[in-house]
């Protein structure tokens, strides 16, 4: 027994996790050991962040969780919008792997008027790696016109190889824009860019700020833009995993506002078009959509705002400060409308919260949910013992300490090794990450749900969603196969 | 209040079909920018005409919706067979995500391997720094016996040299001299995963052959599965080369890796073929792999040994007579009656449910080896191939699969369409229906565009559990394939028939 096995965790939480945390480094050459230190730390209250640097290169062969721009780009931002063929341009490998992993879900003919669960690809040979695939990208988008013609435009999702044998996309854009009179984007999100996803989402706004908005402008001066009305509101950062956006629109439409445009998730072309006419953006995933949300604020005035609609308190709150931005009728019918589900919050929360009482939780999710969801979790009377971001920022990590209690250990940017450790000594009773660690923690007896694709099921997000998240995490909690795990004949 | 009952909790697959949502939907296209639906509709039939196949299979550029992936997602499938063995591939992070991700999804089983993270100023300088570092971080932290290097596109396009990355991490002791890193460049522009699989394979042997041949054979033989993702055809052979008292070598068996036990803790590298095993391949008294195109250049090596290599399919009754033989052949080893008595249940088995296979019209998909043995059992069964599209497709297989399909009355109608996209086959089903396909997963975008009944075989399948626990090789395998066909037909045959006063006069009780 190490000495820190032999102290409990929680009568000094922070010198206790510190130790751990030194223990975990120590298995770590010394190079690498200095690098990680400083992703790691516990939480102490008061302090304005975690103690944590961030959205810093992955340490080499430390086997991180995170994937690239592409992934961000294509896999997050831009894939969801239905409407429009998202080309995977180079070879095969990224668009197979990202194709239908998400569940964004939509509603459309797929392969005539919606694409999502598609695979476009220019499936790029040698010879396109040597004399450059921008003859062939050409011609693909007047094949995809040919094929596809109720599409309302293409993106083109750069794999890493076109940044580096000097494609220009661009100019293939534009051309093909001018022939085939659509939207033609082009996004340079190679997977070596960046450190993670996150700059993909950046890249992926950007395009959409250089390439999708010049459209609204154009079409402002023309004077084609309905006046809309002050309850405009537009859904960013929403890509309606297991329906998300959609249990979360029904809220924001049964308090009077009027939901012009959903990004992405079950979005259109259309929709982001107009989206600088709304009276004020609506951010749940800030990280992806911080960027582009700015962007409308500096160029059209447009205010934003972060909301959680996670779990009933952080409903009521988020409800509450969005109808605080309008007027008294607004205000009235959020009130209404939080008192109209109160009868099936308290029902959900009377039936699973004693079964879920006093379990802790463990999370390690993308650059939201590590502290969007814990809420949700406190509503249930789970607590948490650790959270960490994939590829979270410092922006991130500071709007962290509003959802964690001190002691919590904090983790960024986490290697297999450590979280395996860090899980092994922290005991949670659920531990809520992505598909790449579901079934090791499985393995060790312990319950698990996945916080990126809510494990087949959602949508989790609005009061609809909650009675679902509840359920969930019972069921992961409470299966009886964990009581099956050793056999009767070996039991210590 | 769409989530009225508490004691019913609907999810999306229920919640969504409430009438509040139903009304979100409506609502919400006046902003959406759609098309009229009656636009929409027509485009949809159109998309079903011999025009737009035409159309469809006159396209150069762009695929849709292909039947292949990557060369490196092969590559570390074949790593994860070694004991102990950690796959590291050098290049962006991103694509080690996808591929654990993949195989995780399918398997429902964790899979390690490790990326070196190049980000742009490896892109500029190269990423040696990278290799040095990843190899010494993945030694100390994860302890493997062998770490198995593959690329990703991005070191391929600006031309890290492995060999001498390798050599150059050994002597600033990322890891110790004698650690073996055997290595394979699989540039994702060439090939596919199945290519990959071929090159990592042929990278392992190489590495840990060397210097390791005998004067004398060692008796054993050895055999290499290829890019296989049936749990059950490992057993399989494990379990048909047991029985037969046969000493054996399986390469890359990733049955445990793929497959372990929940005992409540968790083990990174269980089971694999042992280091020492491999090495000693070099010195067995023949190879037998069980796919041709996953495999070629790890034969050719094999050869080069002055070793024996044979490619067998055991899929079927036929291959998997001409697997026993073969074996009985090399090792003198007479077949058992245990397996002449499981032949005589699979052939039993296949004469039941023929009546219900004969003539019926199939289309299936997958990796060349993976429908070549799809092949030799349909045409057993007396079903007639239609379409097979093969997205990684090459002239030799194509030759080789024509050969087999003119061998039987009911394979002279099949077209073999290489090169060819799921996007095509849809073309191909509804201009020339069949009565049902074989496909991965994604083959279930067919089934709901054109009502063609779908058998899920091949790799991935994500949205059915446990398949892959099951073996398509063998006497054993021959029932499960059949299984798997005849009563995809007979549920088909059912909900064709399930209308009261209508269609169920041929509800029948008895099939």
């Amino acid at each position: 027994m190490t000495p820190l096995e032999s102290q409990t965790l929680d009568t000094n939480p922070v010198t206790a996790k510190k130790e751990l945390i030194q223990e975990v480094l120590a298995a770590y050459p010394d190079k690498a050991k200095k690098k990680r230190e400083k992703h790691l730390n516990v939480y102490e209250a008061g302090k304005s962040d975690c103690g944590v640097k961030s959205n810093i290169k992955s340490v080499p062969g430390s086997m991180t969780t995170r994937g690239c721009a592409y992934a961000g780009s294509k896999g997050v931002v831009w894939g969801p919008i239905k409407d429009m063929i998202h080309i995977s341009h180079g070879p095969v490998g990224c668009g197979y792997y990202s194709w239908s992993g998400r569940r964004n879900y939509y509603i459309g003919t797929t392969g005539i008027d919606s694409f999502g669960t598609m695979q476009f690809t220019s499936d790029f040979q040698e010879r396109d790696i040597v004399f450059g695939g921008d003859k062939k990208l050409a011609k693909l988008i007047t094949e995809i016109e040919e094929l596809f013609p109720l599409n309302r435009g293409i993106s083109i999702q750069s794999e890493c190889p076109i940044g580096l044998i000097g494609d220009d996309i661009e100019a293939v854009a534009k051309k093909a824009a001018k022939e085939i009179g659509k939207t033609v984007v082009p996004v340079r999100c190679e997977g070596f860019r960046g450190v993670s996803q996150s700059l993909g989402h950046h890249i992926a706004n950007d395009s959409v700020r250089d390439w999708v908005f010049p459209q609204y402008d154009k079409e402002k001066k023309a004077g084609n833009i309905p006046e809309g009305t002050p309850y405009d509101v537009a859904i960013i950062g929403d890509y309606n995993i297991g329906g998300d956006a959609w249990s979360s629109r029904i809220l924001l439409e049964e308090i009077g506002l009027r939901v012009v445009a959903q990004w992405s998730g079950d979005g259109t072309l259309h929709e982001m078009v107009n989206t600088p006419s709304v009276k004020l953006n609506l951010v749940h995933c800030y990280r992806s959509m911080n960027y582009i949300s700015r962007h409308m604020e500096e160029a059209y005035g447009i205010p934003w705002l972060e909301y959680n609609f996670f779990g009933p308190t952080q409903i009521a709150q988020s409800l509450r400060t969005i109808a605080a931005r309008f007027d008294e009728t607004i205000q009235a019918n959020a009130e209404a409308v939080i008192a109209k589900y109160e009868a099936q919050t308290k029902a959900v929360i009377e039936k699973y919260r004693p079964r879920l009482e006093g379990k802790t939780v463990a999370l390690m999710v993308g650059g939201l949910r590590p502290r969007h969801v814990v809420p949700a979790f406190h509503d249930l009377g789970m607590t948490l013992v650790g959270t960490g971001y994939e590829f979270g920022h410092n922006d991130d990590y500071k709007r962290t300490t509003h959802y964690v209690e001190h002691g919590t250990l904090i983790y960024d940017d986490v290697s297999a090794y450590e979280f395996e450790e860090f899980i092994k000594k922290l005991k949670p009773d659920l531990v809520a990450s992505g598909i790449k660690e579901k079934y090791v923690f499985q393995k060790m007896a312990l319950p698990f749900r996945q916080m990126h694709s809510w494990d087949y099921s959602g949508p989790y997000h609005g009061y609809d969603g909650f009675a679902i998240f509840a359920r969930d995490m019972d069921m992961a909690l409470n299966s009886p196969t964990w009581d099956l795990i050793g056999t009767p004949w070996k039991q210590d | 209040m769409a989530q009225n009952n508490i004691d019913r909790i609907k999810d999306h697959a229920e919640l969504f079909h409430q009438d509040e949502y139903q009304q979100l939907f409506a609502a919400k296209k006046q902003f959406e920018g759609g098309h009229d639906p009656d636009v929409v509709a027509q485009t949809a039939e159109w998309t079903k005409t011999w025009e737009y196949r035409e159309k469809n299979f006159a396209r150069e550029a762009l695929t849709v919706n292909p039947a292949k992936a990557c060369q490196p997602l092969g590559a570390i499938l074949a790593a994860v067979g070694f004991e102990g063995t950690l796959p590291f591939v050098h290049g962006s992070q991103g694509c080690v995500a996808y591929f654990r991700s993949h195989f995780t999804r399918h398997f429902k089983e964790p899979f390690s391997a490790v990326s070196s993270s190049m980000t742009e100023d490896a892109a500029v300088f190269g990423g040696l720094n990278n290799m040095k570092e990843g190899l010494a971080n993945s030694y100390n932290l994860y302890k493997p016996k062998m770490i198995a290097v593959c690329t990703t596109c991005m070191a391929e396009v600006i031309g890290d040299d492995l060999q001498a990355f390798i050599k150059a991490s050994k002597d600033e002791g990322s890891v110790p001299q004698d650690f073996p890193v055997p290595y394979a460049h699989t540039p994702s522009f060439v090939g596919s995963h199945i290519t990959g699989y071929d090159n990592m394979m042929k990278g392992i042997l190489v590495n840990l052959t060397e210097g390791k041949k005998q004067e004398t054979t060692n008796g054993r033989i050895n055999f290499i599965p290829g890019f296989e993702t049936y749990i059950g055809n490992l057993r399989e052979i494990k379990r048909i080369a047991n029985l037969m008292g046969i000493d054996y070598t399986l390469l890359a068996d990733n049955s445990e890796y793929l497959d372990s036990p929940n005992t409540g803790e968790y083990n990174m590298y269980p089971g694999g073929t042992k280091l020492a095993d491999a090495a000693d391949a070099i010195n067995g008294e023949a190879t037998i792999a069980f796919q041709a195109y996953s495999t070629v250049k790890t034969r050719e090596l094999i050869e080069s040994w002055g070793q024996a290599t044979y490619v067998a399919r055991p899929v079927g009754i036929r291959g998997t007579d001409e697997f026993l033989m073969k074996l009985s052949a090399l090792t003198g080893k007479p077949i058992p009656q245990e397996l002449e008595a499981e032949r005589g249940r699979a052939v039993d088995a296949l004469t039941d449910s023929q009546a219900w296979l004969h003539g019926k019209r199939v289309a299936y998909y997958g990796d060349p080896d993976l429908v070549i043995g799809l092949t030799q059992f349909l045409l057993e069964v007396g079903a007639e191939p239609v379409h097979i599209v093969v997205t990684n497709s090459n002239d030799v297989f194509e030759a080789e699969l024509r050969a087999l399909l003119d061998s039987s009355p009911f394979g002279a109608g099949a077209t073999i369409w290489g090169g060819r996209d799921l996007w095509h086959m849809r073309s191909l089903l509804f201009t020339e229906p069949v009565d049902f396909f074989i496909g991965n997963s994604y083959g279930k975008y067919l089934w709901r565009d054109t009502h063609t009944p779908i058998v899920r075989i091949g790799y991935p399948i994500f949205d059915r559990h446990h398949l892959h626990r099951y073996a398509t090789y063998g006497y054993q395998g021959a029932i499960n394939l059949l299984n798997w066909i005849v009563n995809t037909i007979l549920d088909e045959l059912d909900r064709n028939t399930i209308i009261p006063a209508k269609t169920d006069i041929s509800y029948d009780l008895i099939r």
